[in-house]
């Protein structure tokens, strides 16, 4: 696939003694959305941070639009324009409002003008529902609220492919669904993004396709309805009858 | 001078019909010396003050640079100077440092330190208060959360960036109460220039008392001006944190 | 669903290891330790005499040894200073402490006033005002009491110990989180028993780190006595100083000498006090 937005390859990533992924490759296309599911511990998260370089590893190649995240030489930033990530902590900085944590960035990262990074600011608190929570602190929103300025914080800096770390996973219930609806709204729109979920039925209707990993390694892959409608592999079908 | 003479007979009287003795609000000389004192315990405060915290500043990046050396140099500094007298350290460089340091001469031709009292206090009491203070400094950055600073960077922060906008302005943040209570200490420690005759509250306070036996009034004044000063750093220290206070950040 | 509280068992290998009493937080002095401390004598030592502006009869290392024991005994006076002014303090202050949490709005005033009093006094001006105001002796009833000057300055330096004791009792009370007050009162346990065999001894494990770190302070601080004329080691190393010939040369390294003392007595102190400290740190 020569037009694929990510490609990873024979990525390896040890910590210490212990090798938490152990060659994995995959591709995601422009415009797609990739699902990565499987057990605690089978380095989903890791992975992810592997693809915007906030943990480096030792063997393989991660190319995003044609940058090669594993070289020495890798300007960090120019990789960071074009790739937003969303974190299970939502990690907003709690001394900001949230119309200051969507601006910082841009401002200070891009050095882009005021004026033009408030407008699309507002745009973007709009476009995720909070238009009327601009001004308010991280600390007086609730969960839901604060992933989804994080999201918004992340599409500022006008990013080409999303990476979502468990991001409805330290939420209540019932705002699970504002955050995930956010996520198919920009999905829809085109963004290619690969998210690590344990939301199965968002998987199942977002995706277009769903990698499962256990123990560093993508044991079986496929586009949804394959995916959970025929599941091949035995480890596959096991973790899949005891979360659905 | 007028508007207070109503003030100094006030406590003239009080002087004669009760034996409570406050010279130095009717008695001139007394008054011009304490003033006096008490000036040089406001400089002596204020200097410290600033001069700590830039001292805490420095060793709190000392303690996080990668040359392990310059960390060896700051962690002796902090235990050394946290773990010894604060009167020790201002006779060690009053008499100690002074004696090897060359002397100059007045216009009497006297030998004459290069240093004198109230600089040694100045710099021996900021450097025991900033040992305290890289303390604090420190650990109010070791209380940011590792995923604060994994957001900053996957935004494409700098390190500088990070340390400007989220580090600094977060760690300031936790640590201004423990701040707070070490620049009151300070304040308080500021008596132990007495030791080396530099004309402090303390000290001024003493030869008035000495020479007008008047302990008790001299300590109770001495007790309620500290409160004053003290009170002042606090409130000050209190509003600044209040405007630095964020909904749902700390407590 | 039950009622009944869960608590997960953790699986042998994870749960964390009991260790007796506090014997973890103990701080382990290698030779390192002395080693390091030794050259940094030797180089105050060597460095002063480098400098030296008279020559000296003997070698600087020679008088501090000479000295030593003298010094030694001084240091003892300031150590004995600390435990009894720390003991006094501690006993007043957990009594004003207790005063502080107190739910009758008098005595929580009063036992306010007189922490915040003697917080902010400096330790010096304290000290000066006890040598001063009490008597050099005491008749009480038939018992005849004198109060020689370092017991005095015993007094001076448990006052503001006494009101940092109490602040750390308010903390530590503070510090435990209301629900346990609510759990325990829904019970039926009086105020009292509350705060005696509910929050107390939960609060005594975060109480103990700043108690240390107190006692380290105070330490330090029992130099004071010598400018209100105690036979401390200070005073010591001035008589030491005298009796060298009021050699400049041996300002520094004197000093330094008794800088040293309070290093080896305190550092043990501060170690121990980190480790506890790390051990019951709460997370924000």
């Amino acid at each position: 696939m020569a037009d694929a937005l990510l490609t990873i390859e024979n990525l390896h990533k040890r910590f210490g003694d212990v090798e938490v992924i152990k060659g994995v490759s995959l591709q995601v296309p422009k415009g797609d959305v990739a699902c990565i599911i499987g057990p605690s511990g089978s380095g989903k998260s890791t992975l992810i941070r592997c693809v915007n370089a906030l943990v480096p590893f030792e063997q393989g190649s991660v190319k995003v639009l044609g940058i090669e995240v594993n070289d020495p030489k890798l300007d960090k930033l120019k990789l960071r324009r074009h790739v937003g990530m969303v974190f299970q902590q939502y990690n907003l900085f709690p001394h900001r409002t949230a119309l200051q944590n969507v601006m910082m960035a841009p401002m200070q990262v891009l050095k882009r003008p005021r004026a033009e990074v408030e407008a699309e600011a507002h745009a973007l608190l709009k476009k995720v529902r909070l238009e009327n929570k601009a001004h308010a602190y991280p600390g007086e929103l609730s969960g839901g609220q604060q992933q989804r300025v994080a999201i918004a914080r992340s599409l500022a800096m006008r990013p080409d492919l999303m990476l979502f770390d468990e991001v409805t996973a330290a939420l209540d219930p019932e705002t699970v669904g504002e955050v995930l609806i956010t996520i198919r709204q920009l999905a829809e729109e085109g963004m290619t993004c690969v998210l690590v979920t344990h939301e199965m039925n968002f998987a199942r209707e977002v995706a277009n396709e769903v990698y499962f990993t256990d123990r560093g390694v993508i044991v079986e892959h496929a586009p949804p309805a394959q995916f959970f409608g025929n599941p091949q592999d035995e480890r596959t079908k096991t973790f899949l009858s005891q979360v659905l | 001078m007028n508007a207070l003479a109503p003030i100094a007979d006030w406590f003239r009287h009080l002087n004669a019909t009760t034996g409570i003795n406050f010279t130095v609000f009717y008695d001139p000389f007394d008054a011009t010396r304490f003033v006096h004192g008490l000036w040089v315990t406001i400089e002596l405060s204020v200097v410290t003050i600033i001069a700590s915290v830039l001292v805490g500043v420095i060793g709190a990046w000392g303690q996080g640079v990668k040359s392990a050396w310059v960390r060896g140099v700051t962690w002796s500094y902090v235990e050394l100077f946290r773990n010894t007298p604060p009167l020790v350290q201002i006779y060690f460089f009053f008499f100690g440092l002074s004696a090897v340091l060359p002397h100059t001469h007045n216009g009497f031709g006297m030998a004459q330190p290069l240093i004198g009292g109230f600089a040694w206090a100045s710099i021996s009491l900021a450097l025991y208060a900033g040992s305290f203070n890289v303390e604090i400094f420190r650990s109010g950055i070791e209380a940011i959360p590792h995923s604060m600073l994994e957001a900053a960077e996957a935004l494409g922060y700098t390190r500088r960036q990070t340390y400007l906008n989220v580090i600094l302005p977060l760690g300031l943040r936790i640590c201004l109460p423990a701040l707070t209570n070490n620049l009151v200490n300070l304040i308080k420690t500021t008596t132990l220039a007495y030791a080396i005759a530099v004309p402090e509250l303390l000290y001024v306070s003493n030869q008035i008392w000495s020479d007008a036996e008047n302990v008790p009034e001299m300590m109770i004044l001495l007790f309620i001006i500290y409160i004053i000063l003290v009170g002042i750093l606090v409130a000050l220290m209190h509003w600044w944190e209040r405007s630095l206070r964020r909904p749902g950040l700390g407590t | 669903m039950s009622d009944l509280p869960v608590f997960p068992k953790l699986p042998a290998a994870l749960r964390p290891r009991a260790r007796a009493g506090l014997s973890f937080a103990l701080p382990r002095l290698t030779i390192w330790h002395g080693f390091g401390l030794t050259a940094l004598l030797l180089i105050c030592a060597s460095v002063a005499q480098a400098a030296n502006p008279a020559p000296l009869q003997k070698s600087i290392f020679a008088t501090l040894v000479q000295w030593t024991p003298l010094l030694l005994r001084g240091f003892l006076l300031n150590i004995e200073i600390s435990f009894l002014s720390m003991a006094m303090g501690t006993i007043l202050g957990i009594a004003l402490g207790l005063g502080l949490v107190a739910q009758t709005k008098p005595l929580r005033q009063t036992s306010w006033a007189l922490t915040q009093f003697f917080r902010n006094a400096p330790w010096l001006a304290l000290l000066f005002f006890m040598i001063y105001l009490l008597p050099y002796h005491m008749r009480i009833g038939g018992l005849h009491i004198s109060l020689p000057d370092w017991l005095k300055a015993v007094v001076g330096l448990g006052l503001p110990v006494m009101a940092n004791v109490a602040e750390i009792v308010r903390g530590g009370v503070r510090s435990i989180h209301p629900g346990q007050w609510e759990a325990s009162e829904s019970l039926g346990f009086t105020r009292n028993q509350q705060l005696f065999s509910i929050i107390l001894p939960q609060a005594f494990k975060r109480m103990l780190p700043p108690w240390m770190n107190l006692y380290a302070i105070l330490t330090t601080n029992t130099t004071l006595a010598s400018i209100v004329g105690v036979n401390d080691v200070v005073t010591r190393a001035g008589q030491v100083l005298a009796a060298a010939g009021n050699n400049p040369g041996l300002l520094a390294p004197v000093y330094a000498y008794v800088l040293l003392l309070f290093f080896i007595y305190t550092y043990p102190v501060a170690i121990a006090t980190r480790r506890l400290e790390r051990r019951t740190k709460v997370r924000i």
